[in-house]
Parts: structure tokens; sequence; C-alpha cells
């Protein structure tokens, strides 16, 4: 494959008036789901396009299209003022068109470089592909700012770093124009900074990028201009500068949605949920926290920020009694329950602990169950559905549909499975479990993963009302915003360890970025009170 | 020392199907398709190869034969565990009944000895090549014995499956299609991505399982013995699996393990009704069942991690 860079060969005056891509009355349907209706879209060339949406507007099957996993059932592709038909990827690829796709499709056990050839390997022995990766992936590296060990495997390479080899695969097969796929879920702030310096350098060298994101901040602050899906359809496209946050919500949503959580002050009182010196080890044995310290009382929401996989699930899992803990204490209303045989979850339910956890398909939920099922799953030997070998179905039921008025589960049909439910739906019914159960204290990890932006708020609102009923919460996001929204302390995990801890009020984010790149910053004064 | 020589070349002959199978397997689940059917392609393709032989009285048409059981007992693998999407190793399994059942039922109704084949003479067996200079260096000490009776005086698919080692690990680690072999067991999505058909891949790499199970079924009725009997694969393939794993996958230490499990099958006819100092004389059937305990060992514990191929055993799905 001809690698030499376009950019040369192009005009650059024609830069900014050209069309890259233009997507005409597409349409695509999964069996009765219109994912597609009539799209229609323009993407100029040298800009960055920010697409937005909710799940399931159809955002993701749009590029799909374009990059040749999906046909569309009808309408037309013009790529470079050229009508073109793109049967699969080598198609796409062929075309200039290279994707970055959210869940990288990387080979863990492979060096970098022997990921960049993958697929454009230029003959059959493996060494000259090698040896022209290795310079070419220099040369990128010095124009863009794309550094990365090439010859380090990928599993010991950071996420940032990973998605950097993803951008460089692209590149190296000569693509022009990048599709970005939620690209920023994964990364720190300051990587994600770094992203977009290396996405503005691209656009400056003439590249056209498209960047999918749910997260209105990233397209103000990157994009050009912004297109707004919902429901399978293009609302409307936008210059960025010309618009804002709430309006993008708006139009995302089809209604007004309040992008901040409007909350009291809070009214902590005795301390319910305490931790001292918490080591956990995780499957392998490697120590995932590192003496844990931290407190949270009646009334007050207890943010726990930083990257994910910096012991955030352990802490989770060790405070749900799910995941033994190796030496130190959890203190639930005063009582030592730290669990050194990991079978006391369903104690710790009983004594007033209720866990939300973080992968609600994977611990949450079982998604062949219907509605009903799961919404008194883990409290199914209570008293109250029935004693002895019999289930009492009909309490059960009526259990499933108070939750589903009040928490506004939509279907609102208890005998669905519960695999046919949104994202945000299947929250919410994990929520109503097990804020229904009126428990002291109230753990919760990444409530508002994969959820709609109307969902967000009505599940922000829900964790804000247990707070204000004078319980204390447990927050772990991987999403700043969020923490910091809800939060009314602000801790940091760091490689296991709490490196500092602030107030939400005052903090800013460039503090907590260093914090949560592991850059102790000398001015925490609450060090000492957690060792 | 001619002790050893004899277990020696002993564990060579014995080791030899099991060296093809393993690196059969290898390509195989490299690819992502768990092939627990090796033992009904080795048992296919030694029937296979006897029958032919026996018909034709040519062993080099024996083998093809052979090769085009394998070729499709892997076809059918393929078809359920790529096109369907089925559970491999209910396939595997499956195929391994086919086999058991098929080579006794076909035998018996055109030999009817049993089950088992004619004896094959002449050109419808492998017989044992001498290198040269072997006559000449026999007498020599050490070299000689070494040479002349260990290494040399095998047949042709015994050198092969040595020989397909270092080929296998230039193929893995130096080429394309190695790169591309190994990138399908671990994450097809990256392919398909990538633009290229991770069905096709698979199917190529069945394909070489199916060369070289094929020459190592060929090897048990024309080589090591003289005709098909029934069974004759007795649990080769699952041993052949076991020295994969115990190998991590990899083509120089799958020799190594084969070769082991070889040199204790050596030992095992080697020790048969023969009185040890302490023990006294040891029963023939807890010596047969010494390869069978030990890959139980080595699998239970011994062998540390062993991490599969990722995308091992999980039929590839486009998703969303």
């Amino acid at each position: 494959m001809d690698t030499t860079p376009d950019h040369a060969q192009r005009p650059s005056s024609a830069a900014g008036a050209s069309l890259a891509i233009e997507l005409k009355k597409i349409n695509k349907s999964f069996g009765s789901v219109h994912a597609n209706r009539d799209i229609d879209l323009a993407v100029r060339r040298g800009t960055v396009h920010g697409i937005v949406g909710e799940n399931g507007a159809g955002k993701s099957t749009l590029m799909s299209i374009l990059y040749g996993f999906y046909h569309a059932d009808s309408g037309e592709i013009v790529v470079g003022g050229k009508p073109v038909t793109i049967h699969n990827s080598s198609d796409a690829l062929a075309l200039g068109i290279g994707m970055v796709h959210q869940h990288f499709m990387l080979v863990d056990n492979f060096t970098v470089l022997e990921n960049v050839i993958l697929g454009a390997e230029d003959s059959a022995l493996l060494k000259p592909s090698v040896d022209k990766a290795r310079r070419e992936l220099q040369r990128l590296a010095s124009d863009y700012g794309l550094n990365v060990p090439v010859d380090a495997l990928i599993e010991d390479l950071s996420v940032g770093q990973q998605q950097r080899v993803e951008i460089l695969k692209a590149l190296y097969r000569g693509a022009d124009i990048l599709i970005l796929d939620e690209p920023t879920g994964v990364l720190t702030p300051a990587e994600a900074d770094h992203l977009f310096e290396v996405l503005k350098t691209l656009r400056d060298e003439g590249k056209t990028i498209i960047l999918i994101t749910h997260k209105l901040r990233e397209i103000m602050a990157i994009t050009d201009m912004v297109s707004v899906m919902r429901q399978g359809q293009m609302v409307e496209t936008l210059e960025t500068a010309k618009t804002n946050p709430e309006q993008l919500a708006e139009l995302m949503v089809g209604r007004r949605v309040l992008l901040r959580v409007e909350k009291d002050e809070a009214k902590p009182g005795d301390v319910l949920l305490d931790v001292t010196d918490l080591v956990v080890a995780d499957d392998m044995g490697t120590e995932r926290l590192k003496g844990v310290t931290l407190s949270v009382r009646a009334g007050e929401i207890l943010g726990v920020a930083g990257v994910a996989g910096n012991g955030q699930s352990e802490l989770l899992e060790a405070l749900a009694g799910m995941r033994a803990s190796k030496s130190g204490t959890i203190r639930l209303n005063g009582e030592d329950v730290t669990a050194h045989h990991p079978d006391s979850a369903a104690t710790l339910r009983r004594k007033g602990l209720a866990h939300v956890p973080e992968d609600r398909l994977r611990m949450g939920l079982v998604t062949n169950f219907y509605e009903w099922e799961n919404s008194i799953l883990g409290y199914h030997d209570y008293d109250k559905y029935g004693s002895g070998l019999m289930l009492d179905v009909k309490a059960a039921r009526a259990e499933a549909q108070r939750h589903i008025e009040k928490f506004d589960i939509r279907p609102a049909n208890a005998d669905l499975k519960t695999a046919n439910f949104s994202g945000g739906n299947q929250q919410k019914i994990v929520l109503a479990r097990e804020m229904e159960r009126d428990p002291d204290v109230l753990i919760v990890g990444q409530p508002t993963r994969g959820v709609d932006i109307g969902a967000i708020e009505f599940i922000h609102n829900q964790i804000i009302k247990m707070r204000d009923a004078g319980k204390a919460i447990l927050l772990v996001s991987v999403e700043l915003d969020e923490i910091r929204s809800l939060s009314d302390r602000i801790v940091v995990l760091f490689d296991g360890e709490v490196v500092g801890e602030a107030d939400p009020a005052t903090a800013d984010e460039g503090e907590l970025g260093l914090l949560m790149a592991g850059v102790k910053s000398d001015t925490t004064p609450k060090r000492e009170a957690t060792t | 020392m001619e002790d050893i020589i004899s277990i020696l070349i002993t564990t060579i002959r014995v080791s030899t199907p099991l060296i093809l199978a393993c690196l059969a397997g290898l390509y195989s689940e490299r690819a992502g398709i768990v092939d627990i059917g090796l033992e009904g392609k080795l048992l296919g393709s030694a029937f296979g190869a006897a029958v032919v032989a026996s018909v034709t009285g040519n062993v080099w048409l024996g083998l093809l034969a052979g090769i085009g059981v394998s070729m499709m007992f892997s076809a059918v693998h393929g078809l359920a565990s790529i096109n369907f999407r089925g559970n491999q190793i209910i396939s595997g399994v499956a195929l391994n009944f086919l086999a058991s059942g098929l080579t006794v039922f076909l035998g018996a109704a055109w030999f009817g000895r049993g089950g088992n084949t004619p004896p094959l003479t002449g050109d419808a067996r492998f017989y044992g090549i001498r290198l040269p200079f072997a006559q000449e260096v026999s007498g020599v000490p050490i070299i000689g014995p070494i040479y002349s009776g260990l290494l040399s005086g095998h047949t042709i698919l015994t050198y092969l499956a040595f020989l397909a080692v270092p080929l296998t690990a230039w193929v893995l680690w130096r080429t394309r299609f190695g790169l591309r072999l190994r990138a399908v067991g671990e994450n097809p999505k990256a392919l398909d991505t990538a633009g290229m058909s991770v069905s096709w891949l698979r199917y190529k790499a069945l394909m070489i399982t199916a060369v070289l199970v094929g020459m190592g079924g060929a090897y048990l009725s024309t080589a090591q013995a003289a005709s098909f009997s029934r069974e004759m694969s007795s649990g080769r393939g699952y041993i052949a699996l076991a020295a994969l794993i115990f190998a991590k996958w990899k083509p120089y230490p799958a020799l190594g393990a084969c070769l082991l499990f070889g040199f204790l099958e050596a030992m095992q006819y080697r020790l048969q009704g023969v009185d040890l100092p302490l023990i006294g004389r040891v029963p023939t059937q807890a010596m047969q069942a010494l390869p069978y305990v030990l890959t139980i060992l080595l699998l239970a514990g011994f062998v540390g991690r062993a991490i599969a191929p990722k995308a091992a055993g999980q039929p590839y799905v486009k998703e969303r």
C-alpha cells in the first residue's frame, strides 16, 4: 500500500472548501429497528467534524456504514467528489478512510510494529514491512507528536499509548479521513488533551477528522462543525462556534435538559462507612489497593475519582463483600464487617449496605431473566418474597411494578426479558432495586456508564435524593464531570492509593487531572489524615 | 549405551505421530479453532491411508488418502465452527465418535477382519531411509551409534515431522501468513477491521492442520505399523493436545513435549516385564498408564499458567 502522505499532493487552497465525505439519504434497518433514516451528512476537508447523539441514536451505525462494516439499505456515499460503494473495511481503507474504534482493535501480545503492519504487509516475509514501518512510524512520530515505543508489547502500554497505536495504524495505511469513536472514554484528562493536540495537528496538516462522542465539552473544545443525531435521524448540523452545550443537549434529547446537577449544601452526620488501611489483591494476587483509608458520613457523597484500573473495581468489590481484603478494616455503622472470606455480600446487604455494581451486565443483572426477577435479585430470599421453598411471585411482581413507576423504567412491563431494555433503563432497574431497600450506605460504581443524557439527569437526581435523606454514598466514576457535579468531597485514587483529596467547589480540573495522573500535590492537606 | 540408543530410537518412532498431530493442533489453535478432533483425524487418516495403500499397493497414494480423510474432517469441523459458529468442542468430539465408529464399520465391511486392514507389504508401506555414510561411520565410537543407529533409518515421515518444527517456527514468526495466523487467534476483530477475511484465514489454518495430522495418521498405519487396527490412535490426538498446552502453543517446546511423551511411551515398552530394583516387577498396565498419568500431572499444575490464544474456541461474530 502506498503510504506517501496525500496532503503533499493536494492543493492546500482547496482545503476548507471541498467536501471530504458526503452521505446522501442513507437508510439502514435491523429488523424492525430503523437505525438510520434518510441521513444526510457533509464533512468538509481539513476540519474536525463532531457527531453527537445519545446511545442508539445511530451514530455508530452510520460510521460503520462508512467504514464498510455494514451496507446501507439505500443511499449514496460520496468520497472526495466521487460516488463510491464500500463493501468492506479494505475498500474504506483504500479510499483513505481510517477508523479508531472505541474498543481498540489491537492484538495485545503483539508489538506495536506488528500491530501496525498487520493487514498492510508488503510481502510474504515480514522483515521488509517491519523495517519500513519502523521508518514510517518515526516520521509520523515527529510530524504529529505520536510517540510510542515501537517494539513494546501492546499489553505493556498505557491506554493512551494504545490509542496512539490505533491512530498510527490508520495513518500508516494512508488514511486521509479519520473516524474516532468515543476516543476519550478511557483517557485521563491529560491524555485527552494530548489527543486533542494531535487531532489539531492532523487537521492543520489537511486531514479530515470525524469525532463521535457524547461529551459536549469535547465537541465545544475541538470541533469545527457538529452534527446532532436523534433516534436514527440527523437533526441538525451546526458550526460549533455558533452553538452551546445547552442547545446541543436539547437537540440530542428533544427536550430541555439540565446539564448541571442542582443540589443543596450537604449536611454530613455520623461516619457510617469507615475504611482503614485497606489492602486488596486481584485474582492474580497483585495488590490493587495498597492501604486505602477513607470514610463516608451520613448525608454526604464521597466521590472516588481516578482513571479506570487504579483500584476502583477492587475497592467496590471489597466494600460490597465480594472480595476478601488482605489487611485493613471496613466498618459499617461502627461494626467491623471486613470481608476475610468473600461470602459476605448477602450479610452486608442485611446490615444496610447496598451496592450498584460498576458493570451492570456482568454483576448487576441476569439479562436473560425477566425484569421482575432482576428487580428482587439478591433480596429474593427475604421473607417478603415468600419463606421456605416457594417464591411469592405476586409480591415480587408488585415490587417490580413499584420500581417501574417510581423510576420511570421503560417499557413499563415487568414481564419482559431484561436484555430488551436499553442501557439506561437496565441501570434504573439496578438502582431501583438497591435504593428501594432504604440502605444506610450506598456504594455506586459508574452509575451512568452507557446511559443516555435524559436518564443521566434522572439517575443523578435520585442519588442526590438519597443523600438528602441522610444516606452515606460512595460514588466511583471515571467521568470526572460526574464526580465533580455530584460529590461533596472528592478523593483521587491512583495505583491503589488515595493520592489526594479535593473540594469539588474549589478544585479545578487541572489539579484533579494531575492527581489522577499520579502527580501528588504537596499542598494537599488531607494527606496526613488519610494515612 | 545400546539400551539408551534403543530407547531413544523408540522415542523418535513413537514421537513422530505426536509431533505431527501437535503441530497440526498448533496451526488450528493459533488460528482460534480448538481441535479436539485431532484424535479422530489421526484415526481416520490412519484408516484411509491403510485402505488405499492396501488396495493400490502404493504407499504414497495411501498417504494422500490419509490427508484426504483429515481434509474432509477438517472441512466438517470448519463448516461447523467457522460458518455455523457451533461449539468447537462438540464438533470435535462428534468427529472423534464418527472416526471411531466409521473406521471399524467400513473396515469390517470391506475386509472382514474385525475392523483391521490386511497387512501391508512391499511398496504399500513406508520403510526406514538409510542416511548417507551411515554404513561407513557405524563403527566409529559414539558418533557411530548416534548417527547410524539413532538418526539414520527412520521413514521419510519422521524426517518431515522434525523438519516441520523449524518450518512452523519460521512461518509463525517470520512471515505475513504467520503474523495473521497469530492475530486471528488472538483478536480476530483486529483482522476484520483491517479488511481481511477471518473465515478464509481460519480455513487455511485448518487445511495445514489436515495435512499434518493426515501425515501423522498415515504414519501410524503405514510406517510404525503395517496395517490399520481398530482404535490404533489410542488417545495420541489427546496427548498431542496436552503437549500443545504444555508447550504453550510454541513449536520448539511442542517438539520437546512430544519427545517427552514419546520417551515415556518408549520406557513403557522397555520396562514391561523388567524387574526394577526395590520395586520389583511393575504391572504392565501401570507402565502403560504412565504417559496418561503424566498428562494429568502436567496439565494439573506443573505447566504453570498456560495462556491459550485468546480467541481460541470462540466463533467469530461480527457484532453490533
